[in-house]
C-alpha cells in the first residue's frame, strides 16, 4: 500500500508533482499513467525518498521511506534499468545490495534465475543489453521479496518475449497480495497489464479508477448511416449531438443510440446502421489528459501526441 | 488497514532483521569496493609509485653522493628519501577515493544505494571506513617496503637509518596514513561535487597547485600558510628531521585531520540535503 497526500515537489519554477493525493492497493497492478514529463519519474522519487516533496507527504505501508532500515524487504523498485555501475558484475551488483539489508546471499542466485539471468551473473554489466539491464533491476526489486513492487517504464528497451514474461510477472506478483505500481506513458500497454490506473498530467491528478469503469465512462459515440443523412444530423444536432461525417455515414457524439433510434424512427428515417462505440482506452487517456494539457498550455500536446 | 492487506502473502522471508544497519552497510561497500576494477588499478599505481619512486629517487641520490658537499650529505633524510614516492602516489589514491563515491553520482547507481539505505549519512560513513582500511593496509605496507628497499641503497654509502631509530618508524607509518588522508579528502571532494572529473581536479589543486600559489605569498605569510596545506602537514607526518617551515609531526596529523574532518562534514550536509 502506497499512500499520497497533497504531494508537491516543485524544479525551480517548474511544479513537477501538484497536490497529488492516492493511494496504491494492494493485491491488483496499478497502472501510473500519463504523457512524457507528466511527473510520474518524480512522483517515484518522491516515494522512494530520493526527492525531498515542498509539500504533502507518501507512506509506504503507514511508514516513510527514509523510516525504514532495511526497506528492500519492503518495497522493490526499478526506476532506471541504467542505475548500475557498469563495471560491476551482475551478481556482485546484488549482492551488494542484498548486504546492505541482510538479505540472505542466496536471494542473489535465486532472483538471477527468476529473471532468466543467471547464464550472464558473472559478466560485467556494461556489457548488457538493455532488455537485459532492466531484467537485472528487476531481480534487484525483487531481492528482498517486498510487498511493494514499484517500476518507472519497465517494458522499454524489452523484446516481445520480455514484454509478455514481466506482464505475467506483474499479474503473479498482485496475485500474491502484493502492491504492484507500474508507469507508464503507453495505454496500450497498461490496457494489458493494470487492473487500475492513476492517470496524472502535468503533475495532477486526473483520474484514479479501476480500467472497467474508465472505459465505460468514456466518451461513447454511435456510428450510424442512412439514405437520408443530411436530414439526420440535421435533427441530430438540433438535439445536442456533435457529428463527425463519414465517408460511409457519420459518427454522432454526446446522444446515446437509443436517443438516435427514436428520433430516426419519429421521423420515418431509414437507418443502415446504428452501432454504439466504445472509446479505446486510448482515446480515453488523450481525452482526459488533453483536458489537463488545454488547461495549462501547448507543449504537452505535442509531447503526448508524438508517440 | 485496509481488507485486501490483511490477506495472507504466499511468499516471502517474513520480517527483516532487526539490528546490524551498520554492519550490512559495510559489508556491503566492502563489496562493492573489491568488485570494481578502478581499485585494483588505482591500488597497483600508488604501490608501484610508493616503492618504484622512491628505489629511482634513492639510488640516484646514492650514484651522485661523490657529487654531494659534505652540507648535503648531513642534511639528507633517509626515511624521507626512501618515502619520495607517495608524492606520486597520493594521486593515485586521490583518484580512488574520489571514484568511490562519484563514480556512484555519474552511473546513477547512487540512487539504487540510497533506495536500498536511506540513512544517507551511514552510506558515506561506510564507504570512508571500508576505504580507510583498505587504503591505510595496502599504503602501509608499500611504505614499508619502499623503504626497507630504500634504506638497502643508501647502506652502500653507511646512510641508512633502522625502523628502530627515533622517529623512523612514526615516518613510516606516517605515509601511509598520510595517503589514506587523502584518499578521503577524494571521497569528501567526491561527494560535494558529485563529478569524476571536478573532483579529481579540485583535490590535485588543493594538493598540488595550492602549494605554489603560496610561495607567492610575501614573507612569512609563505610558509606559515604553507605549512597548514594538506601536503606539507603530510610532510610533517613523514620527516624525520624537524625543519622549520614545517609542522610538527603532531600538530601536521591534527592539520590534516582537522582538514578531511571539514570537507566530510560538509560532504555528509550535502549528501543528506541534497535531491538524489
Amino acid at each position: 500500500m502506497i499512500e499520497a497526500s497533497d504531494l508537491t515537489k516543485r524544479y525551480g519554477s517548474t511544479v513537477a508533482v501538484d497536490a497529488l493525493s492516492f493511494a496504491v492497493q494492494p493485491g491488483r497492478v496499478t497502472g501510473f499513467l500519463g504523457p512524457n514529463g507528466a511527473g510520474k519519474t518524480t512522483t517515484m522519487r518522491l516515494i522512494l525518498g530520493l526527492d525531498r516533496p515542498d509539500r504533502g507527504h507518501v507512506t509506504v505501508a503507514g511508514k516513510r521511506y527514509a523510516d525504514y532500515h532495511f526497506p528492500l524487504y519492503e518495497v522493490g523498485a526499478l526506476l532506471d534499468a541504467k542505475y548500475v555501475h557498469g563495471g560491476r558484475r551482475a551478481r556482485d551488483h546484488l549482492l551488494c545490495l542484498a548486504q546492505s539489508n541482510r538479505i540472505p546471499r542466496r536471494r542473489v542466485a535465486e532472483v538471477l534465475e527468476l529473471v532468466g539471468l543467471s547464464d550472464v551473473a558473472r559478466r560485467r554489466v556494461a556489457t548488457f543489453s538493455l532488455g537485459m539491464s532492466q531484467r537485472l533491476g528487476i531481480a534487484a526489486a525483487l531481492l528482498g521479496d517486498p510487498e511493494v513492487l514499484m517500476f518507472d517504464e519497465p517494458v522499454n528497451g524489452l523484446d516481445p518475449e520480455g514484454i509478455v514474461w514481466i506482464r505475467n510477472l506483474f499479474r503473479s506478483l498482485a496475485d500474491e497480495g502484493r502492491t504492484v505500481f507500474v508507469s507508464s506513458h503507453l495505454m496500450s500497454e497498461m490496457a494489458l497489464t493494470a487492473d487500475h490506473l492513476i492517470v496524472i498530467g502535468r503533475g495532477k491528478l486526473i483520474a484514479d479508477e479501476a480500467i472497467s469503469d474508465l472505459l465505460s465512462r468514456g466518451v461513447g459515440r454511435v456510428r450510424v448511416s442512412s439514405p437520408e443523412l443530411d436530414r439526420l444530423t440535421a435533427l441530430l444536432e438540433a438535439q445536442g449531438a456533435r457529428i463527425d461525417r463519414a465517408a460511409d455515414g457519420a459518427v454522432v457524439h454526446e446522444l446515446a443510440a437509443p436517443a438516435i433510434g427514436e428520433i430516426a424512427c419519429h421521423n420515418q428515417i431509414v437507418l443502415h446502421e446504428l452501432t454504439p462505440e466504445h472509446a479505446s482506452l486510448e482515446e480515453t487517456f488523450f481525452e482526459l489528459t488533453n483536458e489537463s494539457v488545454e488547461f495549462h498550455g501547448e507543449t504537452a500536446v505535442s509531447e503526448a501526441t508524438a508517440r | 488497514m485496509t481488507a485486501t492487506e490483511a490477506a495472507p502473502r504466499q511468499t516471502g522471508h517474513g520480517a527483516p532483521p532487526a539490528g546490524g544497519e551498520v554492519r550490512a552497510a559495510l559489508t556491503s561497500e566492502a563489496t562493492k569496493l573489491r568488485s570494481v576494477r578502478s581499485t585494483v588499478w588505482t591500488l597497483v599505481v600508488a604501490v608501484v609509485a610508493v616503492v618504484g619512486i622512491g628505489a629511482i629517487i634513492t639510488a640516484a641520490r646514492v650514484s651522485r653522493w661523490n657529487d654531494l658537499s659534505l652540507r648535503e650529505r648531513l642534511s639528507l633524510d633517509p626515511t624521507t628519501v626512501s618515502l619520495r614516492g607517495v608524492f606520486l602516489a597520493q594521486l593515485a589514491i586521490g583518484v580512488l577515493g574520489v571514484l568511490v563515491i562519484s563514480s556512484e553520482y555519474t552511473t546513477g547507481m547512487i540512487r539504487t544505494t540510497f533506495a536500498a539505505v536511506p540513512r544517507r549519512p551511514l552510506v558515506l560513513f561506510a564507504k570512508a571506513v571500508t576505504f580507510t582500511v583498505v587504503a591505510f593496509v595496502v599504503s602501509t605496507v608499500a611504505c614499508f617496503v619502499a623503504f626497507f628497499i630504500g634504506q638497502s641503497i643508501l647502506s652502500a654509502k653507511h646512510a641508512n637509518v633502522s625502523i628502530t631509530d627515533s622517529g623512523v618508524l612514526r615516518a613510516v607509518l606516517g605515509a601511509g596514513t598520510y595517503l589514506t588522508l587523502v584518499g578521503l579528502l577524494g571521497i569528501g571532494l567526491g561527494t560535494l561535487l558529485r563529478r569524476t572529473a571536478g573532483a579529481i581536479a579540485t583535490l590535485f589543486g588543493l594538493v598540488l597547485v595550492l602549494p605554489a600559489l603560496t610561495e607567492a605569498l610575501p614573507s612569512p605569510w609563505d610558509t606559515d600558510v604553507g605549512k597548514l596545506l594538506p601536503i606539507n602537514a603530510g610532510r610533517a607526518l613523514f620527516a624525520v628531521r624537524p625543519s622549520t617551515d614545517l609542522l610538527s609531526p603532531g600538530q601536521g596529523f591534527l592539520v590534516l585531520l582537522a582538514t578531511v574532518g571539514v570537507v566530510l562534514v560538509l560532504a555528509t550536509v550535502a549528501i543528506v540535503r541534497r535531491d538524489a
